[in-house]
């Protein structure tokens, strides 16, 4: 349940449906997204799915007990909890999540497409659009496969098919369940799985370059780039699912092409990183909250990227696999490294949302309990990991390999979880404080290039840009352009008579 | 996990394709001085429900490609029977190619501003499509008929939910054409339904092709295919 509501219930949700909703139309120059009909549909039927999962909490058996990848038997099978209402529930969910976000994904792909106002060529959308485009484009081609095996599933458990049950002796006795195969539901699942960490981390890392050029004042570096290393992952994020099942017993080979895949990933990302943190040299740094969280992201994502190396490759993936070591990584790299993100894009576009900016010593506390406090949760479980301390479990005891000070640390990390969850609650102090007593933010607190500041009102209006939709005569990065006197120059605003530009080719 | 690859390969590569047309010699960060130079938006030059039926039908593809793929690798397994294709099917196949035509012809009426056969045409379509998918229920009562249940065989499982999937597409198109075809009837305006009968074309083929692959597929499974025991599913699985 918890992986289940915080990947697909939250941060699919809050990055695409969230942010994807609100940025998409202010930031491509659109009074609305193309069917607003479609998107209102879109939300109630998303609602209808969590309401579906929530009281899943209340049927006999309690929620599903089977962890986020579902997997059968063991999911549908009696001894684990929620193994008949809970499941069937979560499955249910699932498929109307997907239903629901299918038409929502219609929507923000038709929109990036079809709306974008007069001079926004594609080469000019802020990186933001780019990776929910691209997240869109993954998630409407991915969630089908979830789809199918959550249809199959719900089949099997209720109807008694044998799609993923193979034969069974449960209490000395022979199941109905003959043949099927729990190894199809795993490529299935991973098949919708993989994609689905970037269908997460692009939102989150075309979020972080917009927010590092505009508190770094700079254009961001290789701007073209970071599209193209978008596209790449996006591509690529589809041939990689099966690194998640070396330990399944697969062809060695197909783990030799699957390493392979997982390490080329790598290289575009790794690419990123290296323009983000050239977009930080020599730029004029601003240390706001949403940069000092953007900062954050980029170290998170390198440690969490890291330690995928080593479980991207089988031979070092085998002892590690279901420790620590793998919660350590994911957590990282796509629950944290997210997080921070959205945070960081909560500091920033809150001004835009409300009209009013959010307390700044209150989000420096945030950030740096929030920050270092998910270094002292997660850095330890690797070292646990190491020692195979094995996942899944709530207590470990009687092992001879697990010494006293593993039990120890264990109990530090509970400490620490605790204070960073409690922090929490000063976040959304200062949220609703700032909605009522923060300082006014003024159109363009950040002095920001692109077009949701530019709009007529703050908070934007119905329609969002007045009487006439803005035109667009540059990219979204012209900060500190050399002979201008403001550091910043919007989107939409003109070029001069003498335009500065040194660059620029006769043609 | 061949065939959703393969789809889906060509799925990424279509999208990738259109990418980097428009992303490869633009360089943004170069300011275009007189107005006249800037450009549109690129836009692509058709109505967005029109873009909005091919993102759709993209996203209907993978669907239909991993059920595929999920059929081929499930056929390994030591326990596949595979079931007699009702002879009933070859009627709806021939039921929905008619509906295919008919929306076809409808569309070339609307073009044309023809009210009448556009009337005409719909009514057809929209018959023909509702007799497939009576056949297709007749023909799961046969199959229940004579023993075929759902769950006494993956490949009887299969064949429901291939069929069913298929089945609830149409459905979706059928509440499209029952729209227009209300339309056309409270009013004479033949340019409020051009557009969604243009749309309807579109999804039809397309079923019928989904169709034509799918029963294709299920004719073609051989009576008995085993070359791995389900103990070995984990390596051979993946190759089909």
């Amino acid at each position: 349940m918890h992986g289940m509501i915080m990947v697909v219930y939250l941060l699919t949700a809050l990055f695409l449906g969230g942010f994807g909703n609100y940025l998409i139309p202010l930031m491509i120059g659109a009074r609305d997204m193309v069917f607003p009909y479609v998107n209102m549909i879109s939300y109630w039927v998303y609602l209808f799915a969590v309401l579906l999962l929530m009281a899943s909490f209340f049927v006999p058996g309690g929620s599903t007990g089977a962890g986020w990848t579902l997997y059968p038997p063991q999911a549908i099978l009696d001894g684990t909890p929620g193994a008949h209402w809970g499941i069937i529930l979560m499955l249910v969910s699932l498929a109307f999540f997907i239903i629901g976000f299918t038409m929502g994904g219609l929507n923000y792909v038709v929109t990036v497409l079809q709306a974008r106002t007069r001079g926004m060529t594609m080469m000019r959308l802020p990186l933001t659009i780019w990776g929910i485009f691209m997240a869109t484009i993954l998630a409407l081609l991915a969630f089908p496969a979830l789809f199918v095996s959550a249809i199959m599933m719900t089949l099997d458990q209720a109807l008694g098919t044998s799609f993923f049950m193979p034969a069974l002796v449960a209490k000395g006795q022979h199941l109905d369940y003959n043949g099927g195969s729990p190894v199809l539901f795993q490529h299935l699942f991973w098949f919708f799985g993989h994609p689905e960490v970037y269908i997460v981390a692009l939102p989150a890392f075309g979020i972080v370059s917009d927010l590092i050029a505009v508190h770094a004042r700079k254009n961001i570096f290789g701007y073209r780039m970071m599209v193209w290393a978008i596209v790449a992952i996006g591509g690529l994020s589809f041939i990689v699912w099966a690194h998640h099942m070396y330990v399944s017993g697969m062809n060695p080979y197909f783990g030799f092409f699957f390493a392979t895949t997982t390490l080329i990933i790598a290289v575009p990302t790794a690419l990123k990183v290296y323009n983000w943190v050239l977009t930080l040299w020599r730029g004029n740094i601003h240390l706001t909250v949403p940069m000092l969280f953007a900062i954050g992201f980029i170290f998170t994502f390198v440690n969490g990227g890291l330690t995928g190396l080593f479980l991207g490759n089988v031979t070092v993936d085998l002892p590690l696999s279901d420790t620590m070591f793998v919660v350590a990584h994911f957590h990282m790299v796509m629950a944290v490294s997210p997080i921070l993100v959205v945070f960081g894009a909560i500091y920033h576009w809150y001004p835009k949302v409300t009209g009013r900016m959010l307390n700044d010593t209150l989000g420096k506390f945030h950030f740096w309990v929030t920050f270092l406090g998910t270094y002292a949760i997660y850095y330890p479980m690797h070292y646990l990991g190491f020692l195979g301390v094995p996942r899944r479990y709530y207590a470990v005891t009687g092992t001879d390999f697990i010494p006293q000070s593993a039990h120890s640390l264990n109990a530090a990390i509970t400490i620490a979880t605790l204070i960073v969850g409690s922090v929490q609650l000063v976040f959304i102090y200062n949220l609703i404080r700032s909605y009522f007593k923060g300082k006014p933010a003024g159109d363009n607190p950040w002095q920001a290039t692109t077009l949701e500041w530019q709009t007529a009102h703050t908070p934007p209006t119905h329609g969002n840009f007045g009487p006439t939709l803005p035109a667009v005569y540059r990219w979204a990065y012209d900060y500190s352009v050399p002979g201008v006197e403001a550091d910043f120059i919007p989107q939409n605003q003109p070029p001069a008579q003498k335009a500065p530009s040194t660059e620029e080719k006769p043609s | 996990m061949t065939t959703v690859l393969l789809v889906l390969v060509a799925i990424m590569a279509t999208v990738v394709w259109w990418l980097v047309r428009q992303t490869i010699n633009v360089s943004p960060w170069i300011e275009r001085r007189p107005i006249e130079d800037v450009p549109g938006d690129g836009a692509l030059p058709l109505p967005p429900v029109k873009v909005g039926l091919g993102v759709f039908l993209a996203v209907a593809t993978s669907l239909f490609a991993l059920l595929i793929s999920a059929y081929f690798m499930r056929m390994a397994g030591a326990d596949w029977t595979t079931l007699a294709v009702p002879k009933g099917l070859w009627l709806n196949t021939g039921a929905l190619v008619l509906s295919s035509v008919a929306m076809q012809w409808t569309r070339n009426a609307a073009k044309r501003g023809v009210i009448d056969r556009v009337r005409i045409g719909l009514i057809a379509a929209g018959v023909f499509a509702f007799c497939f998918l009576a056949g297709q229920l007749w023909g799961w009562q046969q199959l229940r008929a004579s023993g075929y249940f759902l769950s006494a065989n993956p490949a009887n499982a299969f064949f429901y939910l291939l069929t069913a999937m298929h089945g609830v597409h149409l459905l979706g198109g059928l509440w499209v054409w029952a729209k227009a075809t209300a339309k056309m009837w409270r009013s004479m305006e033949i340019g409020a339904v051009r557009l969604s009968v243009e749309l309807c074309t579109v999804y039809w083929h397309y079923l019928l092709l989904v169709w034509l692959a799918l029963f294709a597929l299920l004719l073609s499974t051989p009576p008995r295919q085993n070359s791995c025991s389900p103990d070995t599913i984990a390596i051979c699985g993946p190759t089909r």
